[in-house]
């Protein structure tokens, strides 16, 4: 691999969040755990899924499937916690982020990411960095800081594409 | 850190020690004590500052030590205008050390005009402003009659000097008058250099005498005069090595002396070599000198404290915390397993974990006298400014408070009493109109009430207009107009956003945003602030209330379904039961009898709708918030908790009812509980389906 290419590349992690492909660059996944015993803060929205104790420090987890208007998880022995570093509105935190499965790390340079198309996708692009091609699939490359710091769900296809879909 | 940091910290804490000198000198002009403690904190910016190169620093400050210097030989009275000037030169130092930090350079002009005004106040005095190089010798403090002093007079000529007739040769009988004169160093001009005159002088009239000789020719050339040893001082019986006098000549520098020294024998060896002395003698006298050396060196610095940055600090309350954490767990364990022969080491490990844990956060502790200063200063500036006269009274400045808190307090404070400046105290006509001193008073107190620290901000001005601010509340529908209205609670509603009962906006305050920003500050620090007292004419009183820490604190640990909860054992008062006898004595309304009184209680279960069955007996905790006793209900009391606070995190700022978490001895997460919060969320709750009904 040239130097060029090197400089150019990314490196992302894959994962499951119900059936669909995700991925998020991994200079902000901290690390990935197993789901342990979780404390539910109560009187707050059902995808803030609680706090955990991560080696004596108190951090939150969302289920992040049920914050992009999906349904809640089902809890299986794939599921897992990536704990990511997000900029909060300007502070660096700390967040777990419950998926279905994690995948793998892949080196995407910008020719395999396409820009949102505006249209037709049914997707919120505001939550999205682009579209990587990776072989034949797609996967949806989420911009992590503004999907966990944003308020309510960040819903990602509108509500007609959703009764279209069923 | 590096130098620049150093002395920035250093200079910082002079400085704050300067103003609060200069403050109580303004009402104890004639204390020299004083004096000299000012003088001694200029003099030290002015020595580091100049050991560290930051030379603006030192030639403005050295002014300033000058005209210090004529008040303390009692040549210049302290007055207003004086104090006026040095607080002026010390916000022009703060500045100039701001500037080196990489912020914007004062204006010149400001300097300048400071150092203008103090050489016309001390013109009385003897001497103008020393022209002194700073850095180099200190300038001394006068003797004026005491013993005999050695003095290196330096002159150098400028192209003026030989304009106005006379010479050098002059001067150095001018000179002769006040005492031995020996011309070191007469170099003729050459290209290079100029005419050059070095002077040693010795005399018993002090230095402004020498200075005096010198002041006509002072403008056509450079002029030094530098102490080098007195006799009647200390370090005067110590002969002055050779290379420190060629160094503080500037003759060469310490490294190439450094050098030239390298190359030399030292003396025991030397003499051991000639066969004068044996080995073993010279090691023995060797190690007595460095035995004399040692002791007068720890008689020198009497240490009493050490500079420790915070965030080591930090991570000993964090380490500590986890201590306490895993201490829990030990004793969970050790209690389970039941063996006697480990119960007791277990033991003794929880009473120095208990001991440990109080030493380090009383590390952090810091007497809150140490933010007075300020508060005085501004007193001082903004009673100036509004043409009102205005004492501050302090009380309990040695209660102690963490220094997060203290830091966290400062802003609060400031606006409290900046309010109480601008509207609460009246102009001196008014005052006296009203029976009252011309002179307003402000009373700032702190002390300590259980758990927690008190501060108060009392005024003696005109009190709060409480119908212009129901009028306001009411007209901004804070408060409704038809409701039977509390005093206390129209007087609080100055809390609320947007509300200002100034009657015209002023540079200080009036613009309706403040008092808001005070209670969210102080509700950050887990305290609370309200308007205790406000009598009209009389002046008004404003309260908060502060925990004394934000790291640890002891807590209730109990149990509802499946989480644990913690509340803060300061607010606990006792734990009762509550079984379906007592739920039907008042027919499921929520309220108990508990020694003869009503008590309302709310469930923990209900209001975090926590699913499952709740028990057929379950616990109240009453707890006392504002001197109102209510009950929280839940299923298990499990008993004292040392809780670790931790933050439930950025996504969870909004938590409602919870003030943060703590991890408990088996690795769970507990919550605890806001009481104040959650008492008043459920009881909006409750008026809100009273009020759909």
């Amino acid at each position: 691999m040239s130097e060029e290419t090197q400089v150019m590349s990314s490196q992302y992690l894959t994962f499951n969040l119900r059936d669909e492909s995700f991925a998020i660059e991994i200079v902000k996944v901290r690390e990935v755990l197993d789901v342990a015993s979780m404390t539910r803060i109560p009187r707050m929205p059902d995808y803030m899924s609680g706090v955990i104790n991560l080696r004596g420090n108190v951090v939150p987890v969302m289920d992040l499937g049920l914050k992009l208007g999906m349904a809640p998880i089902e809890k299986s022995r794939n599921t897992c916690i990536m704990i990511v570093e997000i900029d909060a509105e300007g502070v660096l935190v700390q967040m777990g982020a419950i998926t279905d499965s994690v995948q793998m790390v892949v080196d995407l340079v910008p020719s395999d990411i396409e820009a949102v198309p505006k249209m037709g996708t049914g997707l919120n692009t505001g939550f999205i960095e682009g579209m990587g091609h990776l072989d034949d699939k797609f996967l949806i490359i989420l911009d992590i800081d503004r999907v966990l710091a944003s308020e309510g769900k960040a819903v990602l296809r509108d509500k007609a594409t959703i009764a279209a879909a069923e | 850190m590096d130098y620049s940091e150093i002395f920035q910290e250093e200079a910082g804490e002079l400085l704050e020690e300067l103003e609060t000198g200069l403050l109580e000198l303004e009402s104890d002009p004639e204390n020299l004590d004083l004096v000299g403690r000012i003088f001694r904190a200029m003099h030290t910016i002015k020595g580091s500052g100049a050991m560290f190169g930051f030379d603006d620093i030192a030639s403005f400050t050295h002014h300033v030590e000058s005209a210090l210097d004529q008040v303390r030989d009692g040549r210049v009275k302290v007055t207003h205008e004086l104090i006026d000037l040095i607080l002026a030169a010390r916000d022009h130092i703060t500045s100039l050390m701001a500037a080196v930090a990489g912020g914007e350079p004062p204006d010149p002009a400001s300097g300048d005009g400071i150092v203008a005004g103090l050489g016309h106040l001390v013109a009385g005095g003897e001497t103008p402003p020393a022209d002194d190089p700073p850095g180099g010798k200190d300038v001394p403090p006068q003797s004026g009659g005491g013993g005999m002093v050695h003095y290196r007079v330096s002159v150098r000529p400028g192209p003026e000097f030989f304009v106005h007739g006379g010479g050098v040769e002059d001067v150095v009988a001018g000179l002769e008058k006040l005492g031995d004169c020996t011309v070191l160093i007469h170099q003729d001009a050459d290209d290079k250099t100029g005419d050059q005159w070095e002077i040693l002088l010795t005399t018993d009239r002090g230095e402004n005498a020498v200075r005096d000789e010198l002041i006509f020719i002072e403008s056509a050339a450079e002029v030094g005069v530098a102490e080098l040893a007195r006799e009647d001082g200390p370090d005067f019986c110590e002969h002055k090595r050779l290379g420190e006098i060629l160094v503080a000549r500037g003759e060469v520098d310490r490294e190439q002396l450094r050098v030239a020294l390298a190359a030399q024998k030292p003396l025991g060896e030397l003499l051991v070599d000639a066969g004068l002395v044996a080995p073993t003698r010279v090691k023995a006298a060797l190690a007595e000198q460095q035995l004399l050396n040692r002791s007068a060196a720890k008689a020198h610095k009497a240490v009493d404290s050490i500079r420790v940055a915070s965030d080591k600090l930090d991570r000993l309350i964090n380490l500590v915390g986890e201590l306490v954490v895993t201490q829990a767990r030990l004793s969970d364990v050790a209690a389970q397993t039941g063996a006697a022969a480990l119960l007791e080491p277990v033991e003794g490990i929880e009473l120095l974990t208990a001991e440990l844990r109080d030493c380090v956060l009383n590390i952090r502790m810091l007497p809150i006298g140490t933010s007075f200063a300020r508060f005085r200063r501004l007193v001082r500036d903004l009673s100036a400014e509004l043409g009102k006269e205005i004492a501050l009274e302090t009380a309990g400045a040695e209660t102690e408070l963490d220094k997060n808190v203290i830091d966290q307090l400062a802003d609060p404070l400031v606006h409290l009493i900046r309010n109480s400046i601008d509207h609460g105290l009246e102009p001196p006509d008014e005052r006296l109109a009203a029976g009252k001193s011309a002179r307003g008073t402000i009373r700032l107190a702190a002390r300590h009430a259980g758990g927690n620290v008190v501060i108060t901000v009392t005024d003696d001005g005109r009190g709060l207009d409480v119908d212009a601010i129901r009028d306001q509340a009411v007209a901004r529908g804070i408060l409704r107009a038809d409701d039977d209205l509390v005093e206390h609670d129209i007087l609080n509603s100055i809390f609320v956003p947007g509300l200002s009962t100034a009657r015209e906006v002023t540079s200080v305050s009036g613009r309706g945003v403040g008092m808001d920003v005070v209670k969210s500050t102080i509700e950050g620090l887990k305290g609370t602030v309200e308007v205790s007292r406000s009598v009209a004419g009389q002046g008004m009183t404003v309260s908060i209330i502060l925990p004394l820490t934000l790291a640890i604190i002891d807590g209730l640990l109990v149990r509802a379904d499946e989480t644990s909860f913690v509340v803060p054992l300061s607010e606990v008062e006792e734990c009762v039961e509550l079984g379906p006898e007592e739920i039907e004595r008042f027919h499921g309304r929520q309220v108990i009898s508990v020694r003869d009184q009503l008590v309302p209680y709310v469930r923990l279960r209900d209001f975090f709708e926590l699913p499952g069955e709740r028990p057929e007996i379950e616990q109240i905790v009453i707890v006392e918030v504002d001197g109102i006793r209510s009950g929280l209900v839940l299923d298990d009391v499990i008993g004292d908790h040392q809780t670790v606070i931790k933050s439930l995190g950025w996504a969870y700022r909004n938590a409602e009812g919870l003030s943060g978490a703590t991890i408990l001895g088996n690795g769970e997460v507990a919550l605890i509980l806001d009481v104040p919060e959650l008492l008043s969320r459920a009881i909006v709750e409750e008026e809100g389906t009273i009020g759909c009904n």
